[in-house]
C-alpha cells in the first residue's frame, strides 16, 4: 500500500450514481500535498459531483477517498475542519459588507469574536479587498465576490482548498484576478484542486491536469506531459481525389505508425507524428511515386481544444474517431 | 502579523450544545441584518399588515356578519393574527430554497459546525421576523377599534399561542424548502393563500356551506383562530362541532402534531441531502 500521508485527496474507485445517471464510475485521483490539481472535463463529465463526494456533501456508493488523510465517508468531521469549499456560485452574502461576511464565516468556523475580526482583516489584506471591505457585497464586481468567497473558504487554511469552476463567468480582468488568488494560495502551501472546462486555465495554474469524462480520469499528467502525449504535431493532408483516400491512407499509415483519421467529404486526413519533417518528407515522397494528388499537405500542431475535445471523446473539425480510438493509448501512457 | 487560527472544536456534549447556540445567533444575526437593511422588506412589514386589515376590515368587512352577533373587525382580528403566523412559513420555505441554490447551504454542510445551529439560527430568524409581524398587526388592529377584553394573561396565551404555530410551521417550511426550487417555493403562494382562508380567518364557517364549513373547522389554523377569539374575548368563537368546542386544547395539539412529524421528516431530508 502507498503512503497516503503525502497526498492530500485519494480517491480509490469512486462511484456514485446520481438518478439514472453513473455520475462516478470508479475515480481514482492522488493529489500530492501543496500542489494544484486541475480536474478539467466537459459538462457533466462528473468534476462537480467529485468535488461533492470529496467534501463530504455526497456519500460515494463505492470505492474511498480520503482528504487530508481521513476517509471522507467515515471520519467527515476531521475532513471538514482541514478543507475549503468555494462552489461554483460565489456564497456571499450581498447585504452584508465583505468585512461582515468573513467576520460571520469565521464565527461559524468557531474561531472567536475577536480573533474572526482579526482574521477577517487579513484576509481581506491577502485577497486584495482591504479598500472596498466595508462596503456592501452588492457593490462588488464579479471578481472581487469570487476572491470574497475564496477567502471565506480559507478561514481556516485549510489543507485542502475545493474549487468548482472559480472563474465560470467572469471576464478576462476579473478571472486573471481569481487566477493570482489562487497562485497565492498554492503558494502558501495549501493543496488546490480545482475543476474547470478551460484548458487554457488549467495550463494556467494547475501543477497536474486530471482530464476526466463520463465519470472517471481518461488522462492525468503535469500539462507538458499532456500536451506532448496528445498534442504532438500531426501531419493534415487534403487529396484532390476521393478515390485515391485509401492509398493516401496506406501511406500515411505507414509514415505515422498509426491509422491517421479520416474526413472523406473533405478528402482529409489527419495523422499525428513524432518525426516531424522525417515523417512529412516521405509522406509527401510516397505519394508522389505513387501517383496521388495532393491538394494541401500540412504539419501543424492540434490546438489545445482539440486535444480537450479527442480527449473526452467530442469530435474536433476534422477528427473521424481515430484519435478516440487513442485515448486509452494515451491514459495508460500518462498514468505509467 | 498571522492570527494563530485555532477553531474551538467541541468534544463535550455541553460545549456542543453551547457552539449549537452560538452559531444559531450568528446565523439568525445575519439573516436579521437583511431586514434591517432591506428597506423594501421593512416597508412590505409594515404596509401589508395595514393594506390587509384597510381591506377586510372595511372594504369586505362592510357586508360581513358575524355568526351569533359582534363586530367584524372584532371578529377579523384574530383571523389576521392566524393568516400572517401561517403564510410565514413562505418566509422559511423561500429563504431555505434560495440557501440551497445559491451554494449556502453546500458551505454550511462543509464546515465542522452543528447541523442544528444551522436551523436554530433559522428558526430564531423567523421567530424574531414573525414577532414583529405581530406587533405591526396587533398595533393596526388596536387602530380600528379591536381590543382584547379578558385581561392581559389571556391576551399574551393567545399571541403564545400564534407563535407556537409559526414555530411549528418552521419545520413545514424546511421540509417542504429541501424539496422545492426556489421557483417553485414562491408559486406555493397559490395553493397557501386559500387555505388560510378556508379557515374561520374571515367567515364563521357556520355561513358556508356545510362540507367547507366542516373542512374549516378542523384546518389547523382554525384552532389558533378560535382559541385567540375566546381568549382575546372577541365575537365569534365556539360553535356546535367537536372541533370549535375544543379550540384551545386543538390550538396546541395542531403545533405540537406538526412539529412531531415535520421535525424529524426535515432532518432526515437533511441528511439525505448526502445522497
Amino acid at each position: 500500500m502507498r503512503r497516503m500521508d503525502s497526498f492530500a485527496v485519494v480517491a480509490e474507485g469512486v462511484r456514485k450514481r446520481l438518478g439514472a445517471t453513473q455520475a462516478l464510475d470508479g475515480l481514482d485521483l492522488t493529489v500530492p500535498e501543496g500542489t494544484v490539481c486541475g480536474l478539467l472535463g466537459p459538462n457533466g463529465a462528473g468534476k462537480t459531483t467529485a468535488v461533492r463526494v470529496l467534501t463530504t456533501l455526497l456519500r460515494a456508493d463505492a470505492g474511498r477517498a480520503l482528504v487530508a488523510g481521513f476517509d471522507v465517508a467515515d471520519r467527515p468531521a476531521e475532513v471538514r475542519y482541514r478543507i475549503g469549499l468555494a462552489g461554483q456560485n460565489p456564497t456571499v452574502d450581498e447585504i452584508l459588507t465583505g468585512r461582515e461576511n468573513l467576520e460571520m464565516w469565521g464565527r461559524l468556523y468557531h474561531l472567536g469574536r475577536a480573533t474572526a475580526r482579526r482574521r477577517a482583516g487579513e484576509l481581506l489584506d491577502r485577497f486584495g479587498l482591504a479598500g472596498d471591505a466595508d462596503k456592501r457585497v452588492k457593490h462588488y464586481s464579479g471578481g472581487m465576490r469570487r476572491r470574497l468567497d475564496l477567502a471565506a473558504a480559507f478561514v481556516l487554511a485549510p489543507r485542502v482548498l475545493f474549487l468548482d469552476e472559480p472563474t465560470t463567468g467572469l471576464d478576462p480582468r476579473n478571472r486573471n484576478e481569481v487566477w493570482q488568488a489562487v497562485r497565492d494560495l498554492a503558494a502558501s502551501g495549501s493543496t488546490v484542486l480545482m475543476t474547470t472546462q478551460y484548458l487554457f486555465e488549467a495550463d494556467q495554474l494547475a501543477h497536474q491536469i486530471a482530464v476526466i469524462d463520463s465519470g472517471r480520469v481518461i488522462a492525468d499528467g503535469s500539462p507538458d506531459e499532456l500536451k506532448s502525449m496528445i498534442g504532438g504535431d500531426q501531419i493534415d493532408l487534403v487529396v484532390r481525389d476521393a478515390a485515391d483516400l485509401a492509398e493516401a491512407a496506406r501511406v500515411l499509415a505507414a509514415a505515422a505508425g498509426a491509422e491517421p483519421g479520416a474526413d472523406p467529404d473533405a478528402r482529409r486526413l489527419i495523422a499525428p507524428v513524432r518525426d516531424r519533417i522525417g515523417a512529412l518528407t516521405e509522406v509527401v515522397r510516397e505519394l508522389g511515386e505513387r501517383g496521388v494528388a495532393v491538394e494541401d499537405v500540412a504539419l501543424r500542431r492540434p490546438t489545445l481544444d482539440e486535444v480537450f475535445l479527442s480527449l473526452t471523446g467530442g469530435k474536433p473539425e476534422h477528427d473521424a474517431g481515430e484519435q478516440g480510438a487513442g485515448k486509452q493509448a494515451v491514459g495508460k501512457r500518462v498514468a505509467a | 502579523m498571522t492570527t494563530a487560527i485555532a477553531p474551538v472544536i467541541p468534544r463535550s456534549r455541553v460545549q456542543r450544545l453551547y457552539w449549537t447556540f452560538a452559531d444559531g445567533c450568528v446565523i439568525a444575526r445575519g439573516n436579521l441584518v437583511h431586514l434591517a437593511r432591506n428597506p423594501a422588506a421593512i416597508l412590505n412589514l409594515l404596509l401589508y399588515p395595514i393594506v390587509m386589515v384597510l381591506l377586510f376590515g372595511f372594504v369586505l368587512g362592510s357586508a360581513m356578519n358575524v355568526a351569533g352577533g359582534g363586530d367584524y373587525r372584532e371578529f377579523l382580528m384574530p383571523g389576521m393574527f392566524g393568516q400572517t403566523m401561517t403564510l410565514g412559513v413562505m418566509t422559511t420555505m423561500v429563504i431555505v430554497t434560495n440557501d440551497a441554490a445559491r451554494g449556502v447551504t453546500d458551505r454550511f454542510r462543509s464546515m465542522p459546525i452543528s447541523r442544528a445551529g444551522v436551523v436554530l439560527g433559522r428558526a430564531v430568524a423567523d421567530m424574531v421576523n414573525s414577532v414583529l409581524e405581530l406587533a405591526v398587526l396587533l398595533l393596526c388592529g388596536l387602530a380600528v377599534g379591536w381590543s382584547w377584553h379578558r385581561g392581559l394573561g389571556n391576551a399574551l396565551t393567545a399571541l403564545g399561542l400564534l407563535l407556537l404555530l409559526r414555530f411549528a410551521l418552521i419545520w413545514v417550511g424546511i421540509y417542504l424548502g429541501l424539496i422545492l426550487t426556489p421557483e417553485s417555493a414562491a408559486a406555493a403562494w397559490m395553493p397557501l393563500m386559500p387555505l388560510t382562508m378556508l379557515a374561520n380567518t374571515f367567515v364563521s364557517p357556520e355561513l358556508m356551506p356545510g362540507w367547507m364549513g366542516a373542512l374549516s373547522e378542523w384546518n389547523p389554523l382554525s384552532a389558533t383562530v378560535a382559541a385567540c377569539r375566546e381568549l382575546f374575548g372577541n365575537p365569534g368563537w365556539g360553535g356546535d362541532s367537536w372541533a370549535a368546542a375544543h379550540a384551545l386544547p386543538l390550538a396546541v395539539a395542531w403545533p405540537v402534531a406538526l412539529t412531531l412529524v415535520f421535525l424529524p421528516l426535515s432532518a432526515r431530508r437533511y441528511r439525505r441531502l448526502a445522497r
